[in-house]
């Protein structure tokens, strides 16, 4: 039985890597969306136009608004005389976000009273919004500081703020690790899913059933190459993190691989389940993506578990990669210890099982 | 008049590849024309040039007058082509599928009642226009494909290959009607690997190697043979063992096997004489036989693929373990409330083959699938070797050979890398199993295409392929379904010669097959109809059967043809399976 | 009287129409996707901070100190739970219970009257984005605790979207997905599918022109999509609570701009690819990939880097989006949908100059 289960993996293997077309397809998407992604996918805000209505003129304004030209996340300061003109920039979506500071803006900080500076923003961008707000927030804050140390008081920023594991929040420290599991995952669920119905639509399928291959080996022969396709695509994923974009990695690499394996597991269960139900590669592609999509945005990965509903919380709990996220990114940045990946391990070990279980009897049934 | 079809020195290339060279002729209106030659031949390129789809690399094609390259549209208009697949949209009811061509074609509405009711009473499919082409049995596919291709009343009609994987009956009706339309000053281009139909047109394109090898009526051809076919009679049992004789023998060309007989071409005088003397040692009458076709078109070609097959000298003898190798006792299967197969019996001895006939529908691919373990029997069993499927499978599929109809291969992999696959898959190991891939190899002279995937092998090749997949671990019972439909008859020729040789080393053969050739070389064959076996016997018994004064030397074809129709006369209200 | 000229193509047109109701997986893409998209958008995919799990260990027993608390705990931004000691909130940012955290130190009231840094706010940097909205809130909390006579106060106001809804932001991207999807991807397949079964080869033995081939193909998706349009808006609008500010027509006119590049990406996709796998993969990779990352709708087009946002330019779904966002969130802004209208006809000219030079009326 091994020995014939043997010959099923490699010529699986063999399948996807022999044919150069197969194996651009295979490994060109994977490799454009790592750099894409690393460096589209970003929820920081750069570059950011800002519309200026300043009927103030006076120094602190002045003083604002070199703070506003010089700080990074700020590309342009588009002055305007009139607030139709601020409000159509806005509108036409030239500029994010548009300050307006009244006359006596200067008067006023001088004299430590309120001086307050209205903050347009595009509600469109709501979330670039929200961020750009907060830095723009800081430099007032700053500013403020500033103007009370003229004015000879001595004040100390009243915070301290410290990001743990990732002390300047880089943003691909959280992407890349991330896309480990999200490309192995994609991979995993289109080989599996396409391989058995082009096996159907090859004919090949009937050779197997004549020969003395056993269903169960089948489905063995066809959940092996699948997971060593998408682990060894999420190892080469989990160096460029380490080599490439130097993500520092601080957990064990040995517990990583073995949830790694756990997660293809489950995920290839779930591969399976779609190709029983599909007939031809279209449909199993189609397939494939129409699971792909959903895991993917109740992973966590675009935004965070918290902030759905709850209901939707608990059904993420049946999402294998939302368990392996945590694992890989904390294995990555936070040393996750050993009881942890063992909590977010056992989850995907019970979804495995299921997905197994009832992808097995699935195939069994289409095999009669 | 001028010809329908001109073609003026026509070259095309494919890259480098020249896939007819300097191709010029007449193809005259009124007539049907044969267009025949082995595979790879240039006969569909040759079609698609005449239908421009295509533009010649070099010389030019007319079409009723009209130039193919630059006035393609024009000559749509009046052509109608019906492509391999017959060109359907099987999502789309058969009704359905008329009125789309025949708006494409811009069918005056008014006429266009008429028209219909008249294609769809020649073409028999009135009962069925509300049935989705999809679901059509393939001879229905074929006879809407044609009326598809006849919208228009077209000047031209070219057919690619329309008989494929069609059964004797509808192809019989397809032929019938095509005949018709020409009758009617219709220039008709039929392609096909069947030499039989060629043999009844009027004239022929006989195509090798993208040169026109021969152009004009069969019957020239034919005339060349004059005194050098011959059939063997009376032969007693071996008459596998005999032909491979025959065929060794210098100056015979081809050789066949005809039920209880044999038919042999042979090169010249000298050649008959050699059979003669072999003939004197053995049992075996040599009678003179009306030339056929086929026999000119072999000895055209060079002859057949001789008498030897490296295969059996490589194969060891099947252990004599059992007389009966394949049994199945009232074997039925239903789908939902469509019985499929009811209540088949039968069982296959040691060393024989065995053909499984009947029309498209007839449940023969069912009973097959579920002999070779492919499909639960509602009730019944089957025992292959011994064995019941249910009970041990393992044991069972181990004893199996089986090779699919379209040659069902990786074609992601490699020759190699197939050949690697299947000997693993049934547990051949270390030096047994690379032993059997370089026999395989060598008996099928795989060599040199070893690392290119089979997509990219000819027909040919892909065969042996397939075959050499199924045999690698030494089956003793061999199953073949449609091996060798589309494929030519030199190809088909040495197919069956190895297949005898397997045979004759004790290995049992189950083919089915819509070749009426194919089932002359059965010791027994089953013809199947409306799920039930109607008739079980020799070829030469069934042929017997069916004789009466009017046709006293019944075909295979007409056996079949009259017993499928004897029992449909009885059960005239019996559905229609598609 | 009907022209004859118009037939062939009315027949293909219907054809195509019979085909799509015929085939489930057209009729899923079609209708199912749109619905369980949305729904993902609606619900799963969230940007909005509210109800985050963080820790305040609370290492001062003062008054003052407390009272903070209460603060971290009365915020709706925060699901707070209390330590006493720093060392018992750290393994549950490792293991990403919370988020973050706040230590009030046990010298708090002395640091805040001597103006020394009285509070510390630790963030989960693992998650950047989490990470930096949580530091935020936490700030501004003590700040309105503290009721710092700020002179310099930043007075936010947020245009078209004052509650904030980051769903109001997305839905118009997802809509601009799922239009993606029927556009591209469908008819990237279907081409390929006449190619695979035959049938093109039969289509061009009959007098049909190139342009009611391509004409045929095009009209029924266009229709489709302009359904889902329809589908998708009315669902937006009913169920998940999105204004809708601008006109139909708008929406209507940008639907139909954006469905001709759309649709022409996927013919030229087939046209090149005639092979279902392939063509999928290549819709995929330039379609719908492209419509989720560099849209605009998730991920800022302006902050990412120069060489990614010149790609963005070629991706009709950027100024769909824009012009979606714009029409629902808005009104009709004309300058912002005429230049969005004009990219995407642009986008649309460059796709079909391809496929008329990419297309022969021939087999070889």
């Amino acid at each position: 039985m091994w020995h014939r289960l043997a010959h099923l993996v490699v010529k699986e293997l063999i399948s996807y890597l022999r044919d150069p077309r197969t194996r651009v397809i295979l490994i060109g998407p994977p490799l454009m969306q790592l750099v894409i992604f690393s460096f589209a996918a970003t929820l920081e805000v750069r570059n950011v136009a800002v519309a200026v209505l300043n009927q103030d003129g006076g120094p602190v304004s002045e003083r604002f608004l070199e703070r506003l030209g010089a700080s990074s996340f700020i590309n342009e300061l588009v002055p305007v005389t009139d607030s139709a003109r601020l409000e159509s920039l806005i509108d036409e979506r030239r500029v994010l976000l548009g300050v307006r500071f009244p006359p006596d803006f200067s008067r006023s900080a001088v004299a430590g009273e309120p001086a307050p500076l209205q903050l347009l923003i595009d509600g469109r961008r709501a979330n670039a919004g929200q961020i750009a707000q907060s830095y723009v927030s800081q430099i007032a804050a700053q500013l403020d500081l500033e103007l009370a140390r003229d004015a000879g008081v001595d004040v100390a920023e009243p915070t301290i703020v410290r990001h743990w594991f990732n002390p300047n929040l880089i943003n691909q420290w959280y992407i890349v690790p991330g896309l480990s599991g999200i490309l192995a995952m994609m991979i995993a669920l289109v080989v599996t899913a396409l391989s058995i119905a082009r096996e159907r639509e090859m004919g090949t399928f009937d050779q197997l059933l004549v020969s003395p291959i056993r269903p169960l080996e089948i489905i063995i022969g066809k959940t092996v190459p699948a997971m060593i396709i998408g682990a060894v695509l999420a190892g080469v994923m989990i160096g460029a993190a380490i080599f490439l974009f130097h993500v520092p990695f601080s957990g064990n690499l040995g517990w990583l691989l073995a949830s790694l394996l756990l997660f293809m597991l489950s995920v290839v269960g779930i591969g399976l389940m779609v190709s029983s139900v599909c007939q031809t590669q279209q449909q199993a592609i189609l397939g494939a993506f129409m699971a792909a999509v959903p895991l993917i945005l109740i992973s966590g990965f675009a935004t965070p578990v918290e902030n759905m509903p709850g209901w939707l919380q608990l059904l993420a709990e049946a999402d294998p990669l939302k368990h392996f996220l945590i694992i890989v990114q904390g294995s990555f940045l936070k040393a996750l210890p050993f009881h942890e990946i063992v909590a977010s391990a056992a989850p995907m070990a019970l979804i495995a099982l299921i997905t197994l279980s009832v992808a097995t009897l699935f195939v069994r049934s289409r095999l009669q | 008049m001028s010809a329908a079809v001109e073609l003026d020195g026509v070259v095309k290339r494919f890259d480098a590849v020249a896939a007819l060279s300097g191709i010029s002729g007449r193809i005259e209106s009124g007539r049907l024309t044969g267009l025949v030659g082995p595979d790879g031949a240039g006969k569909t390129t040759l079609m698609r040039l005449i239908a421009a789809l295509m533009i010649p690399t070099e010389g030019r094609i007319s079409v009723a007058g009209r130039d193919s390259v630059r006035e393609a549209p024009s000559i749509h208009r009046l052509i109608g082509y019906m492509p391999q697949s017959f060109g359907l949209y099987e999502d789309l009811s058969v009704m359905e599928n008329l009125r789309l061509y025949a708006d494409l074609r811009n069918l005056d509405p008014d006429a266009r009642a008429h028209t219909f009711e008249r294609l769809l009473h020649f073409t028999r499919l009135g009962a069925f226009t509300e049935r989705l082409a999809g679901r059509l049995s393939g001879g229905m596919k074929q006879k809407l494909g044609l009326a598809c291709a006849l919208m228009a009343e077209p000047e031209v009609l070219l057919l690619d290959e329309p008989s494929v994987g069609v059964d004797p009956i509808s192809r019989r009706e397809l032929w019938a009607m095509v005949q018709e339309l020409a009758g009617e000053g219709m220039a008709v281009v039929w392609s096909t690997a069947y030499l039989d139909e060629a043999e009844r047109c009027s004239d022929v394109l006989l195509l090798n190697e993208g040169r026109i090898a021969f152009a004009g009526p069969p019957a020239e051809l034919t005339a060349r043979l004059e005194d050098r076919s011959f059939r063997v009679t009376d032969i007693g049992s071996d008459r596998r063992g005999l032909l491979s004789t025959l065929l060794q023998l210098d100056g015979v060309r081809d050789g066949v096997i005809q039920g209880d007989a044999l038919r042999v071409v042979v090169a010249d005088t000298a050649g008959a004489d050699r059979v003669r003397t072999v003939l004197k040692t053995r049992t075996g009458t040599l009678r003179p036989a009306a030339p056929r076709f086929e026999d000119a078109f072999i000895d055209l070609l060079g002859g057949g693929p001789g008498g030897r097959s490296a295969l059996t000298e490589h194969m060891h003898d099947v252990p004599d373990q059992r007389p009966v190798m394949v049994e199945c006792n009232a074997l039925t299967k239903r789908f939902g409330d469509f019985t499929a197969t009811d209540a088949v019996d039968f069982s296959v001895q040691r060393g024989e083959v065995f053909g499984l006939l009947g029309p498209n529908g007839a449940g023969k691919s069912t009973t097959f699938r579920m002999l070779c373990g492919l499909l639960r029997p509602t009730s019944g069993s089957t025992e292959v070797a011994g064995y019941d499927l249910r009970d041990s499978p393992g044991d069972a599929k181990r004893q199996l050979g089986y090779m699919a109809q379209k040659f069902s291969l990786y074609d992601l992999l490699s020759v190699r890398q197939n050949l690697e696959f299947f000997s693993g898959a049934y547990g051949l190991r270390a030096n047994v199993r690379r032993q059997r891939i370089d026999e395989m190899i060598e008996v099928f002279d795989l060599a040199r295409y070893l690392n290119e995937a089979p997509v990219a092998l000819p027909l040919g090749f892909k065969q042996r392929l397939a075959l050499a997949c199924a045999l690698m671990h030494r089956p003793s019972v061999l199953f073949l379904d449609e091996p060798t439909s589309g494929v030519d008859p030199i190809t088909r020729r040495e197919f069956w010669l190895h297949i005898t040789g397997l045979v004759a080393r004790g290995v049992t053969v189950l083919v089915t097959t819509h070749f009426m050739d194919e089932a002359e070389y059965c010791d027994r064959v089953a013809l199947m109809s409306n799920a039930r076996v109607i008739a079980l016997g020799s070829p030469d018994q069934l042929k017997a059967s069916v004789a009466s004064d009017e046709r006293p030397d019944p075909t295979m074809e007409d056996a079949f043809i009259a017993l499928v129709q004897r029992v449909e006369d009885d059960a005239r209200a019996a559905p229609e399976a598609a | 009287m009907r022209s004859p000229i118009g037939r062939p193509l009315r027949a293909l047109v219907r054809k195509e129409a019979l085909q799509i109701l015929r085939d489930p997986s057209a009729l899923m893409i079609a209708f199912v996707l749109p619905v369980v998209l949305l729904f993902l958008f609606a619900f799963a995919v969230s940007l909005d901070v509210k109800g985050v799990r963080f820790g305040v260990v609370l290492e001062s027993q003062g008054l003052d100190a407390r009272a903070l608390a209460a603060a971290y705990e009365a915020t709706d931004y925060f699901d707070a739970r209390f330590f006493h000691d720093r060392r018992a909130a750290e393994p549950l940012l490792v293991a990403g219970t919370i988020k973050g955290f706040v230590v009030i130190p046990e010298d708090f009231a002395a640091r805040l009257a001597n103006g020394d840094a009285a509070i510390q706010i630790i963030t989960d940097g693992s998650q950047p984005n989490t990470a930096n909205f949580t530091a935020a809130y936490a700030r501004g909390v003590f700040q309105t605790w503290r009721n710092a006579s700020t002179t310099v106060a930043v007075e936010p106001r947020f245009w078209f979207n004052p509650e904030l809804s980051s769903r109001r932001v997305l839905l118009p991207g997802a809509i601009a997905i799922v239009m993606t999807i029927i556009g591209t991807m469908l008819t990237a397949l279907v081409v390929a599918r006449e190619w695979e079964r035959g049938t093109m080869e039969a289509l061009m033995s009959t007098p049909v022109t190139l342009l009611e081939m391509l004409g045929a193909k095009l009209l029924p998706y266009f229709l489709l999509g302009l359904g889902t349009m329809i589908i998708c808006t009315l669902m937006a609008v009913t169920a998940y609570g999105m204004p809708l500010r601008g006109s139909l027509v708008a929406l209507l006119v940008i639907s139909a701009c954006f469905l001709v590049p759309a649709l022409g990406q996927g013919m030229l996709i087939s046209a090149l690819a005639k092979n279902q796998f392939v063509a999928a993969q290549v819709a995929l990779l330039s379609g719908f990939l492209p419509a989720f990352l560099l849209s605009g709708f998730l991920f800022e087009i302006e902050s990412m880097p120069a060489w990614i946002r010149a790609i963005t330019h070629v991706v009709a779904a950027r100024y769909f989006v824009e012009a979606l966002q714009t029409i629902f969130l808005a009104g009709d802004i004309p300058a912002q949908i005429v230049r969005n209208s004009l990219s995407l006809l642009a986008l649309g000219a460059v796709f079909f100059t391809a496929i008329a030079l990419a297309t022969h009326r021939r087999l070889d």
